[in-house]
């Protein structure tokens, strides 16, 4: 796939409503961190060092490519503009983080989107899986088979005692990072959300709101991630993180329950009206449709709207970030009037695209 | 605020105080704007970088519980922060005022500092999961002796004898061959 085309596309197949628990958890990520022995971390390595990294990588990467009958493309951060760097972080196929110097950094990226290897982020090697709903073992088993057919080839850094080292004490160990993707509405609405945070980082947790800060959490979406990586064997980190997250989806689905229980009418209210915002507004702002569409999802999931499918969610949380609209446009100095207009126009087109045929009225 | 001085309201909103001032110098000459932080917002194009709402950063934080003091003992406050890296050239100064590591070769020179540092991230500061093939090939070799001991005594416990003398026959084969390796390792040296 081109590049362009991954960058237009706003389709992940890793975001589809089709995953387990779909209807609370929206995806699954594992994260290894690995790095090469002897070369300096990439925060102190100079150029020469990071090309050969770089070097090194691809040159083992056909090989892997070949056994997970996958192609990659290669996205080199230096030639891409930093509006196209934008819009990979927007896609959560890169960080923040790998964007801020982007000499020889590249991220390999299979087609289907669900597994990215990025080098020279923080670390030599950043190998990310995905998968819909919540599925953290798939991804898991993924990541690590890359990282045996790199450690086959390529010395990697491992201390028996400290296992495998990283830049940021933080992720020494087992270098892994699994992190599920949620949608609380419910626990939002019935004020629960707070009980959950705070009790978090007590099971070795981290959660955050995805979109919006501390106070203000837009479209109710959550990441929660195991905090250690010492210590713990990466099944255990994972177990304890799938334990978590089935509680909150069960006390998830409890509080919708309620909702649609003791506050129906209001309930069928706020959803269908979320809906004709969406589907016939002109101007739309990034932040008003990230409120609107969790409440469509919402109305989806509790079955009180009918006419589209789940899958619209996705396909707007990507279709309606400003980056990607620009980067669509070709335009970059787009006024806030244009992008809004542009939002709103890409939000009636999805919800159009997913619409479900009217076969069984009630 | 003292009686009689006046909050200065958003230009834009008039509703909430204005706490970002900007200068703007356009064809109508030079604009002067008075802004509440939600408006400022929409100003990005104007503003060389958005100024962070959060004032602490994770980073920040951790440099702090980075360079407080541990592993000192035997050893100068200064003696310590001065020692280097053979390899990348790293000195523990470094490493306490940006939070990262700089190469491999750092957590076997830091590494009486690091520990007690790590039990504070972690609780811990032994690696007991995934092992690499080929460079942790006797280590991994050692895990599974010993997850296959335990196993071992669980079978016993459980009058499983039948179960627990395969388990031994297979401990006695891997610690044999263990061993041999370690002896072969040991000539090379």
């Amino acid at each position: 796939m081109s590049v362009n085309t991954l960058l237009r596309d706003s389709r992940l197949s890793w975001l589809a409503a089709s995953g387990k628990d779909s209807d609370v958890v929206l995806a699954s990520r594992i994260r290894l961190a690995r790095n090469f022995r002897q070369v300096p971390f990439p925060n102190r390595a100079d150029f020469n060092q990071l090309a050969e990294v770089r070097l090194q990588v691809e040159k083992i990467l056909p090989g892997i490519a070949s056994d997970l009958q996958q192609d990659f493309d290669l996205l080199d951060m230096e030639r891409l503009s930093p509006l196209q760097r934008d819009v990979l972080v927007e896609k959560q196929l890169i960080s923040n983080n790998f964007i801020q110097n982007p000499q020889h950094r590249v991220a390999f990226i299979t087609e289907d989107c669900r597994t990215s290897i990025m080098i020279n982020e923080e670390d030599h090697l950043r190998i990310q899986c995905m998968a819909p709903g919540l599925d953290l073992d798939t991804p898991f088993a993924k990541a690590s088979h890359i990282d045996d057919m790199i450690e086959d080839k390529l010395d990697i850094a491992f201390d028996e005692k400290m296992g495998y080292l990283t830049s940021c004490p933080t992720n020494l160990g087992t270098g892994l990072r699994a992190s599920v993707l949620l949608h609380l509405p419910g626990l939002v609405f019935t004020h629960n959300i707070e009980s959950i945070v705070n009790i978090s980082p007590q099971l070795g947790l981290a959660i955050r709101s995805v979109y919006g800060d501390e106070k203000d959490r837009v479209g109710n979406l959550f990441q929660i991630s195991n905090q250690l990586t010492l210590g713990f064997s990466e099944n255990e980190l994972i177990e304890n993180l799938k334990t978590a997250v089935l509680e909150i989806v069960s006390h998830e689905r409890q509080a919708r329950k309620a909702l649609a229980l003791y506050m129906k009418e209001r309930l069928e209210d706020e959803v269908w009206r979320a809906y004709g915002i969406l589907r016939y507004a002109r101007l739309l702002s990034e932040q008003e449709v990230l409120e609107l569409l969790s409440k469509v999802r919402l109305g989806i999931d509790l079955k009180l709207i009918n006419e589209v499918s789940a899958d619209c969610f996705a396909e707007i949380l990507i279709s309606s970030r400003t980056s990607y609209l620009q980067n669509v446009a070709e335009n970059e100095n787009l006024s806030k009037h244009e992008i809004d207009r542009l939002r709103a126009n890409h939000v009636r087109q999805a919800l159009l695209a997913h619409a479900c045929s009217q076969e069984a009225p009630k | 605020m003292a009686k009689g001085e006046r909050m200065m309201l958003c230009d834009d909103c008039g509703r909430n105080r204005a706490v970002v001032h900007i200068t703007q110098i356009g064809p109508n000459g030079r604009v002067e704007k008075n802004l509440c932080e939600d408006c400022a917002a929409n100003y990005s194009e104007f503003l060389v970088e958005p100024q962070r709402k959060k004032n602490v950063s994770m980073n920040d934080f951790l440099k702090g519980v980075f360079s407080a003091d541990t592993g000192t003992a035997g050893r100068s406050k200064e003696q310590v922060t001065e020692m280097v890296c053979p390899n990348c050239g790293m000195s523990y100064r470094d490493f306490q005022q940006t939070g990262k590591i700089g190469c491999s070769v750092c957590y076997s020179t830091f590494r009486r500092q690091l520990e007690p540092l790590l039990r504070r991230i972690h609780g811990s500061s032994t690696h007991s999961g995934k092992i690499p093939h080929r460079s942790g090939g006797r280590l991994e070799m050692k895990h599974e002796i010993e997850t296959l001991r335990r196993t071992l005594k669980e079978c016993v416990a459980q009058e499983e004898y039948e179960k627990a003398a395969e388990l031994r026959d297979r401990v006695r084969l891997l610690e044999k061959e263990l061993e041999e390796k370690e002896g072969g390792a040991a000539d090379v040296r």
